[in-house]
């Protein structure tokens, strides 16, 4: 594994110049096995993703995962959203989360990531999760009359109106 | 009578589409203007079931995913988990895997090369090559048990020890594979239909292939050398020399000339792995009642299909609080307008076909 | 005409024998791959299961064209009014096999959006279990199936189209 000092260097490089550029924006940065966890304002994740690409040469964004944080406490929103990017060659991992509440949006990755976009319409569908200036955005595994979020906490394993 | 633009239908149900994919087309005459997936026909709510069961009962859940290379999201997941509880998986263990994750690479090239050239129309390919992934679903069933949804790689590290008489087997194996594979080129790599069904259709340059996020050996055929067991190694592939083999051009003949040399390099490195299998333990010891401290992991590793990741994030208890996967073929389908658009509609099957998806990981 | 057949019921007898006979040996499965089963249903027609020796390697990509209706996967509840309108497509006679776990009772999926059993949209004649079921097993369902339609009088039906939705 590459665990080696350069790495850091190079993250340790990535968080100074996030905090630089776009001062308020970072709430939170901390090294968590090796690899930079950052937590944003929603707000700035549009021009924090275009930054990072542009200048900062990271290239691919490998996941979009959202959680749900009914029950949990603290955080600014029930549902946090958080994008994977990593930068080849090198391999240099960068995890990005940000908050979002309940019927709220999130800017969209897609004008800087293309591959963002089936991965912010499973969002949608899973959780409700809403992203702005996202060209299509609509359920995609569910069928289009579907009622509720799946992966919602609160939605139950088997469904509603006896889907299952 | 003047011809107008229209829409095709392909799917849910089609003999082609690899699985209940529904693609709508918008076609001029024969060409392609565009494709629209549409998915979900076989979501069957994964993520949500694995909230509610352990660690350890997740593990053969994830063999329904790619279904065609079980063992891989076994070890995407494991290796996840893994990463998140803080177990050190032995080294025994870790060649183990490797021949593992190799020979289902192997199998699963096999059954893409085979329904591809089936779909193009080469029948007797599909022949060939399930008759050589027999061979090789015979190791697996000797191993574990199964032939399809293995379950064969666990947490901490496989399911059982590599022995000598199976060992020897696997080279038995190896040795017959690379005759079938010639088998297969001899009917395929210089003939004049393949190559015009294959040459030059559905290009993606390299910084295409990667601005669509794509991954594996579609990306690889495009040029660019992006592959996780050189990249970010994990269960000791740094130990092991290998190639990586790349196209030029980025069409659907490259994919298969790609393909068929990951074939070539997976049996080099189970050669490899069975020559240096160090003693020890072919598993670590990983309680039966797994409870994890709360916390969040993101593993990938190189599947068949392409990078292959896992998030998983702990709560203190036995279960996980929610799993993403992160598929393959789901990132990799996106790319099929940008590849189709300008070709005729009959080579959309081959351009399809060529991407390698399967649609238990697209859909989850 | 039928009563004069009626009542040689050795004829029809004979009939009978001889229409299963061709039709169990012939059956065109229509191959609804949905997931893993189909897997394992394409490797029982390729050369080392061989499914042609019974007659069935002709796997029909249309309804239209099929007997048997081999159910292979997971049916959620998006794909059911699909699976529903290719079986009402396929004309009779036809049966349907439930391959594997899903099809047979929704599998290890008890979810939101998975039918739990294809046997609540179309009716099943045989249920093969495993998950996926391995080639011998699939073979031994077809087998079954085989057994049952040669119990079956598809003279009858040809005498009284109504017979086979009434009994």
């Amino acid at each position: 594994m590459p665990e080696d000092a350069a790495d850091r260097t190079g993250l340790d490089g990535i968080l100074e110049a996030l905090t630089g550029r776009f001062p308020g924006a970072v709430l939170a940065g901390a090294f968590e096995r090796n690899e930079l966890s950052v937590r944003l304002a929603k707000e700035s994740l549009a021009s924090v993703l275009r930054f990072l690409k542009d200048e900062a040469g990271f290239n691919a964004l490998e996941d979009i995962a959202v959680f749900d944080n009914l029950g949990a406490a603290g955080g600014d929103g029930r549902f946090t959203v958080v994008y994977r990017l990593c930068r080849f060659p090198g391999a240099l991992r960068l995890r990005l989360a940000a908050d979002v509440a309940e019927g709220a949006s999130l800017p969209s990755a897609v004008p800087v990531y293309r591959s963002a976009d089936w991965a912010a319409r499973e969002a949608f569908d899973m959780f409700g999760v809403l992203f702005d200036g996202h060209p299509d955005l609509r359920r995609i595994y569910m069928p289009d009359d579907f009622e509720g979020h799946p992966l919602r906490k609160d939605f139950p394993l088997a469904g509603r109106n006896g889907g299952a | 009578m003047e011809l107008r633009e229209y829409d095709l239908n392909m799917g849910p149900q089609h003999p082609s589409t690899h699985g209940v994919l529904r693609l709508k087309l918008a076609v001029d005459n024969e060409v392609v203007l565009g494709v629209e997936p549409v998915l979900g026909y076989l979501h069957r709510g994964m993520e949500k079931l694995w909230e509610s069961l352990t660690y350890h009962q997740v593990v053969p859940l994830t063999d329904r995913l790619d279904y065609l290379a079980s063992l891989s999201n076994n070890l995407g997941y494991c290796l996840t988990v893994e990463k998140l509880a803080g177990i050190e998986v032995p080294g025994r263990a870790r060649y183990i895997r490797v021949v593992l994750a190799e020979l289902q690479r192997l199998a699963s090239h096999l059954a893409w090369v085979g329904f591809m050239a089936n779909d193009i129309g080469a029948m007797s390919v599909l022949l060939y090559a399930f008759e050589a992934r027999e061979d090789v679903l015979d190791i697996f069933e000797e191993y574990c048990g199964a032939r399809l949804t293995l379950h064969g790689i666990r947490i901490g590290g496989a399911v059982r020890d590599l022995d000598a008489p199976l060992v020897a087997r696997i080279r038995a194996v190896l040795g017959k594979v690379p005759d079938r594979l010639d088998d297969v080129r001899a009917l395929l790599d210089e003939n004049r239909i393949w190559k015009e069904r294959t040459v030059g259709v559905g290009r993606l340059s390299g910084a295409d292939a990667v601005a669509h996020g794509l991954t594996g050996p579609a990306l690889r055929a495009s040029g660019v050398p992006w592959d996780m067991r050189k990249d970010i190694p994990y269960s000791s592939y740094d130990d092991f020399d290998f190639e990586v083999p790349l196209g030029a051009n980025g069409d659907v003949y490259d994919r298969y000339l790609v393909r068929l040399g990951e074939i070539g390099q997976s049996i080099r490195i189970v050669r490899q792995a069975l020559d240096g299998l160090p003693d020890g333990e072919f598993a670590a010891k990983v309680p039966r009642v797994l409870k994890i401290a709360p916390g969040e992991a993101f593993h990938t590793i190189e599947a068949p299909k392409g990078v292959l990741g896992f998030t998983v994030r702990s709560n203190g208890t036995d279960k996980p609080e929610r799993v993403k996967m992160r598929s393959p073929s789901f990132i990799n389908l996106q790319a099929l307008d940008a590849m189709c658009r300008g070709y005729m509609f009959s080579d959309v099957i081959g351009i399809l076909g060529s991407l390698d998806i399967v649609l238990g990981e697209i859909d989850k | 005409m039928s009563e004069a057949l009626e009542r040689s019921p050795f004829l029809l007898t004979k009939a009978d024998a001889f229409i299963t006979w061709a039709q169990k040996n012939s059956l065109w499965p229509f191959g609804s791959g949905l997931a893993c089963c189909a897997i394992e249903m394409i490797a029982t027609a390729a050369a080392r299961y061989d499914i042609a020796r019974f007659g069935m390697e002709l796997f029909r990509a249309s309804p239209r064209q099929a007997d048997l209706f081999i159910v292979a996967g997971t049916v959620t509840n998006k794909m059911a009014p699909v699976l529903r309108r290719l079986w009402d497509q396929m004309p009779d006679p036809k049966w349907a096999m439930a391959m594997g776990n899903c099809a047979i009772g929704g599998g290890p999926f008890p979810t939101y959006s998975v039918l739990q059993g294809v046997d609540r949209i179309i009716p099943v004649d045989v249920y093969v279990a495993g998950c996926p079921p391995t080639p011998q097993g699939l073979i031994h369902g077809l087998m079954t199936l085989q057994e049952k339609i040669a119990r079956s009088h598809p003279t009858k039906e040809i005498l009284d189209p109504d017979a086979r939705r009434r009994s």
